[in-house]
């Protein structure tokens, strides 16, 4: 059994495992991101509210989360929060995981569309009267995350890559499955090559959306 | 043009009096310096109610910051009340951005980029401030809102975005979201400076039209010399952030006193 050899008969039997894996890997990337864009826009508007000690806070926490590797974050999520009394099962740590680790980069992204903003619609929203709360939520922000929507896009689909190193904190999302496959057959060819065409497929057709919305945007302005 | 608006900026005296008493817009000792360019050099300046005053003048020589200036930071009444402070028995307190708000409801501004809200059509542009300003219930902010696009003649273009809009017709919208609030004064920012110069006169029309009604005041920067000699009763000239001359058009604009003024009038008039 050395040499190359592509079995289509074990692929195919083992397609319905793997797509049960590449089911978990699209819902921790999904619920994934709405943690991050959640996460990341409460980041985002501490920071330019500028409260005190509140804001230093969160700007060095924000560092940190990109400033260490996301695996040794999961890692800590997984392995040390339970010795502290705190023990989360995988699936919803994963998703917390990955949540707040890109929540930093959806941060940066949602203040640079706040920051890109012409500086007329703070005027113009500020000489008609309308209070704070509604300026933010119905002037900026539907401007600003808008504008940034094929960013955060880019965003998702580098989750859904990233996603992988779940399977390190036992989460059966699709790499796991095709390890665990390859593991139990002793064949490792077809699963991981399935495994590695599925996430190139999603992402390649991802990205092709994120495209189209990005010439859409262009075309809008 | 009323006549006793006339006589009132002709006499500096009975000018001072009477709007130390009743002006609706008074700025008092307003300065303003960027580094170590001073823009504005203690400008003191009233707006009488009803009044329309035209600013001209070079660019850079601090005519649009006063306009922003109107709003901004100082000692600044609008229409008897201080935008930043609150009479008390003790003389003035200073008063929070809640106070200015309101205050501040009491002029309206047209920017020379429209600064429309893009994500709104026309229609909802103007709703904005009447709903969320004025609390205003949706029926009846849609038939104020419908009725001032009307006004401006935009009757057909209620539910186009501005990126739909030409230039001017996006003006338009400006000015009709900006009489939302029912402003006693409308401050105008070079509001044709933006445009292609064929949709310059649309524009122009509907303030001229506002200001043949008569009832608000109107502090307005312009290049068009011959619109601010038709539509003011006193023209400022502004340089290097002082107003260098003022009076009726017929003397500022005509008959200049002040050698710069002479020389700025020549340069445009040429163009």
């Amino acid at each position: 059994m050395s040499s190359f050899h592509w079995d289509w008969g074990f692929a195919w039997a083992i397609l319905p495992e793997l797509l049960q894996g590449l089911v978990v890997t699209v819902l921790a990337t999904l619920l994934g991101s709405m943690v991050a864009f959640a996460l990341g826009m409460v980041w985002t508007l501490v920071r330019m509210l500028r409260i005190p000690l509140l804001t230093p806070s969160v700007s060095f926490f924000v560092e940190f989360i990109r400033g260490t590797p996301l695996l040794i974050q999961l890692y800590f999520l997984y392995y040390v929060l339970p010795t502290w009394g705190l023990t989360i099962s995988p699936l919803p740590t994963g998703i917390f995981g990955l949540g707040l680790f890109y929540s930093a980069y959806a941060a940066e992204i949602f203040r640079a569309g706040i920051e890109d903003l012409p500086p007329g619609q703070w005027e113009a929203a500020l000489t008609l009267g309308l209070p704070v709360r509604r300026v933010w939520l119905g002037i900026i922000l539907p401007q600003a995350i808008r504008s940034v929507v094929p960013i955060l896009g880019n965003v998702v689909i580098s989750m859904f890559k990233q996603s992988s190193l779940l399977s390190t904190i036992t989460m059966f999302e699709l790499l796991a499955a095709g390890l665990n496959i390859g593991s139990v057959n002793y064949r490792y060819v077809e699963p991981l090559t399935l495994v590695g065409a599925f996430y190139f497929a999603i992402s390649f057709l991802s990205a092709r959306i994120v495209r189209s919305l990005e010439a859409k945007h262009a075309f809008a302005d | 043009m009323p006549s006793q608006i006339e006589s009132r900026t002709h006499d500096p005296v009975a000018a001072t009096a009477s709007a130390s008493a009743q002006a609706l817009l008074s700025m008092r000792g307003i300065t303003k310096s960027y580094g170590d360019h001073v823009v504005l050099n203690h400008i003191d300046l009233d707006v009488a109610s009803r009044e329309k005053v035209a600013v001209i003048g070079p660019s850079g020589s601090g005519k649009t910051t006063i306009l922003r200036a109107a709003i901004g930071q100082g000692t600044i009444r609008i229409d008897g009340e201080y935008l930043w402070h609150v009479k008390a028995t003790d003389g003035l307190r200073p008063a929070g951005e809640r106070h200015a708000r309101r205050v501040r409801r009491a002029v309206g501004i047209v920017f020379q980029q429209f600064n429309l809200f893009p994500h709104m059509t026309a229609l909802e542009n103007v709703r904005e401030p009447l709903v969320h300003a004025l609390g205003m219930r949706r029926q009846e902010s849609d038939a104020r809102a419908t009725d001032l696009l009307c006004q401006v003649g935009l009757k057909d273009h209620l539910g186009k975005h501005p990126a739909q809009l030409s230039g001017g017709q996006q003006q338009r919208v400006a000015i009709a979201r900006s009489l939302a609030l029912r402003p006693k004064i409308m401050l105008f920012d070079e509001v044709t400076s933006a445009l292609d110069p064929e949709l310059v006169g649309e524009v122009l029309r509907v303030v001229r039209q506002l200001a043949s009604e008569g009832e608000m005041s109107m502090l307005i920067v312009t290049h068009e010399i011959s619109f601010a000699a038709d539509i003011a009763d006193r023209v400022l000239m502004f340089d290097a952030g002082k107003i260098v001359e003022q009076g009726p058009p017929s003397q500022v604009l005509k008959n200049p006193t002040n050698p710069r003024t002479r020389q700025f009038l020549r340069a445009v008039l040429e163009r």
